[in-house]
């Protein structure tokens, strides 16, 4: 009868591995506070139109109002055409998240099926298609993209292409490595012999136990991707002014080091806290995936 | 007649390796009846494992023929291979790396319900049958219910795999290779999982492939013993015959290495030197030559087969 009992229990327990996850990841403080500051990024960037009016606070100038350092009215100061600094670094988050997210999905889309086909098929397909990935790798991903922005032109579609591409091998090349480590595991022998196919041995399988890897990777590249996409705004391939990319915005304060440092100084806090909130909310949803680290 | 569940002919499995040919499996040949077991003993590399998985066709043959039920089975397509996976299972040596850390207990026991057609119905329905399924299980092979939603890596050695039998279970295989099932468990635990495996042989007449390095297992457990050297069967004997009157070096010195609970025994001599010869490219003569001390031209001129000595009973030594 106390075996009956346990039974329905036990059954009504099963529980949603979602809400299991998030559980996991509220334990995680830093994760936390990274995730909230995300959200609020991604709102501002959503909600930039509303916010600020493009035309009258982020493009107009105003003579009288140069180079004027943080006070109440503009808590970042203002540029050398008397632009207000916090609406234009507010409505920069848009292009930067999107730069970011969006170069590292497509990375994802592209280098994860093929490095897990890759890892997984093993033999001549593996060598073959991993010598093509070598020819994008021993390119430096900067060069790579400075290169492919320079042919195609300096636009925003352009540089998240450029960042995609150099992201791919990356992706191809971690996701390879991890599945061909996993696969050698037992459990992938077990599933085999129950009679799965291989697709689903792959999906199921084979990335699941591979996910951590490529999502610390994945959170380091949107950094890297922002920071890449700052670094060509910085020299000019980047986003066309007078778009207020981060990147843009900084290569824009260079020649005014010396009078107004607060038009180097808040762009690039916005850029370092951005990156590192990524990292936080990656890193925490790593810990909450594995249930291995479950406490 | 007897009722032949599995025959094996001939069967050979070649691993390339920059070095040449490793002979892991080198013409291998047995049946099993229906019902029995069949314990296949030897050292460490000597080739019983891959002779379970090429059985089960994890690992391709390199040649000979698998007969399940009277059906060539190596020259089933995939899709007609995954169909027969429902009668023939396998349960792996560690429980700890066999199974997937990222699923619970319930989802692990319930995987292979999800590639074959065990249960019928749909949506609420079936979920509901499944998960008495899953349960039902879970008393078969010992599993307390509150375990149902545990992670593999909270359990113990035992209790996982009691999983894993209970993912062989699933199915309702006719046949289960057991791949030392008990050697990566504790002393204690191992002789209630060999426990339960007896029972759930009785209850439900399954066929045994027992692989193992240790004998005293099998003694208790096998109806017939398969000795391997070096991808070959050496000897084969039903397990009593075995045990009382073995005729190949390698089988009586794998006996005599038996540990024996009695400290003023007086062990003998090793029976046999040296080491195992590597099995890369073989030479076409008998594999044990080296090491059982005797030369004679019989053992250089070529590899032994195996000879019905007694009725029941074979052995590959040219000495006999």
């Amino acid at each position: 009868m106390a075996k009956k009992q346990s039974s329905a229990a036990a059954a009504s327990v099963k529980q949603n591995r979602a809400l299991e996850v998030w559980k996991q990841f509220r334990r995680n403080k830093g994760a936390m506070v990274g995730l909230v500051i995300l959200i609020l990024l991604i709102l501002i960037a959503i909600f930039a139109d509303v916010i600020w009016d493009y035309e009258q606070d982020i493009i107009a100038t105003n003579s009288k109002a140069r180079l004027i350092s943080p006070c109440a009215e503009h808590p970042f100061g203002t540029d050398n055409f008397g632009r207000d600094m916090l609406a234009r670094i507010g409505y920069g988050t848009r292009y930067s998240l999107i730069i970011g997210f969006s170069s590292v999905v497509i990375g994802l889309l592209v280098g994860v099926p093929v490095g897990a086909a890759s890892g997984y098929i093993g033999g001549k397909f593996d060598t073959i298609l991993m010598r093509f990935v070598d020819t994008f790798t021993i390119i430096p991903s900067l060069l790579m993209t400075i290169i492919l922005v320079s042919i195609m032109g300096t636009s925003m579609i352009n540089l998240i292409i450029a960042l995609s591409i150099s992201a791919i091998p990356v992706f191809t090349r971690i996701t390879r490595a991890s599945v061909m480590v996993t696969r050698n595991n037992d459990y992938i022998e077990s599933a085999r012999a129950i009679g799965a196919p291989t697709t689903t041995i792959l999906l199921k399988h084979v990335l699941p136990n591979c996910f951590s890897p490529i999502l610390v990777q994945a959170t380091l590249r949107v950094g890297t991707a922002i920071i890449s996409a700052a670094g060509l705004s910085y020299i000019g391939l980047g986003v066309p002014l007078p778009t207020p990319e981060w990147g843009a915005l900084l290569s824009a304060s260079k020649s005014f080091l010396t009078r107004a440092q607060h038009m180097c100084l808040f762009p690039g806090l916005a850029i370092m806290i951005t990156v590192m909130v990524i990292n936080l909310v990656g890193d925490g949803l790593r810990d909450a995936l594995d249930p291995k680290l479950k406490r | 007649m007897a009722d032949i569940i599995l025959e094996v002919k001939n069967l050979k499995k070649y691993f390339k390796s920059p070095k040449g040919n490793v002979h892991a499996v080198d013409n291998v040949n047995f049946s099993i009846e229906r019902g029995k077991t069949l314990g296949i003993v030897g050292e460490s590399g000597c080739g019983k494992s891959s002779t379970g998985r090429t059985i089960l066709r994890l690992i391709e043959p390199t040649s000979g023929q698998i007969f399940f039920e009277g059906k060539d089975i190596t020259k089933l397509s995939s899709r007609e291979m995954t169909k027969l996976r429902r009668d023939m299972q396998i349960i792996f040596q560690d429980p700890f790396s066999s199974l997937d850390p990222r699923m619970t207990v319930s989802e692990l026991i319930a995987e292979p319900l999800n590639y074959h057609k065990i249960l019928e119905g749909s949506g609420r329905e079936l979920e509901q049958k499944k998960e008495k399924y899953i349960l039902d299980l879970m008393d078969t092979v010992g599993l307390a219910h509150r375990l149902y939603n545990a992670y593999p890596h909270e359990l113990d050695g035992g209790r996982r795999q009691r999983i894993g039998i209970a993912r062989a279970l699933a199915l309702n295989p006719k046949l289960i290779v057991c791949d030392e099932p008990v050697s990566a468990l504790d002393v204690s635990i191992q002789a209630q999982i060999l426990n339960l495996l007896k029972d759930l042989q009785r209850e439900r007449g399954l066929t045994y492939i027992f692989i193992t390095h240790n004998l005293s297992v099998v003694n208790h457990f096998a109806d017939e013993i398969a000795v391997m050297y070096l991808g070959s069967v050496v000897e084969k004997a039903p397990v009593d015959e075995l045990f009382r009157n073995p005729l190949h070096p390698y089988t009586k010195a794998l006996l005599s290495a038996i540990p024996v609970p009695e400290i003023r025994e007086k062990k003998d001599e090793p029976l046999i030197q040296g080491e195992v010869v590597s099995p890369i490219n073989l030479p076409e003569e008998c594999r044990f030559r080296k090491r059982c001390g005797c030369s004679c031209e019989a053992c250089a001129a070529g590899i032994p087969q195996l000879r019905e000595v007694t009725p029941g009973h074979f052995v590959a030594c040219c000495n006999l």
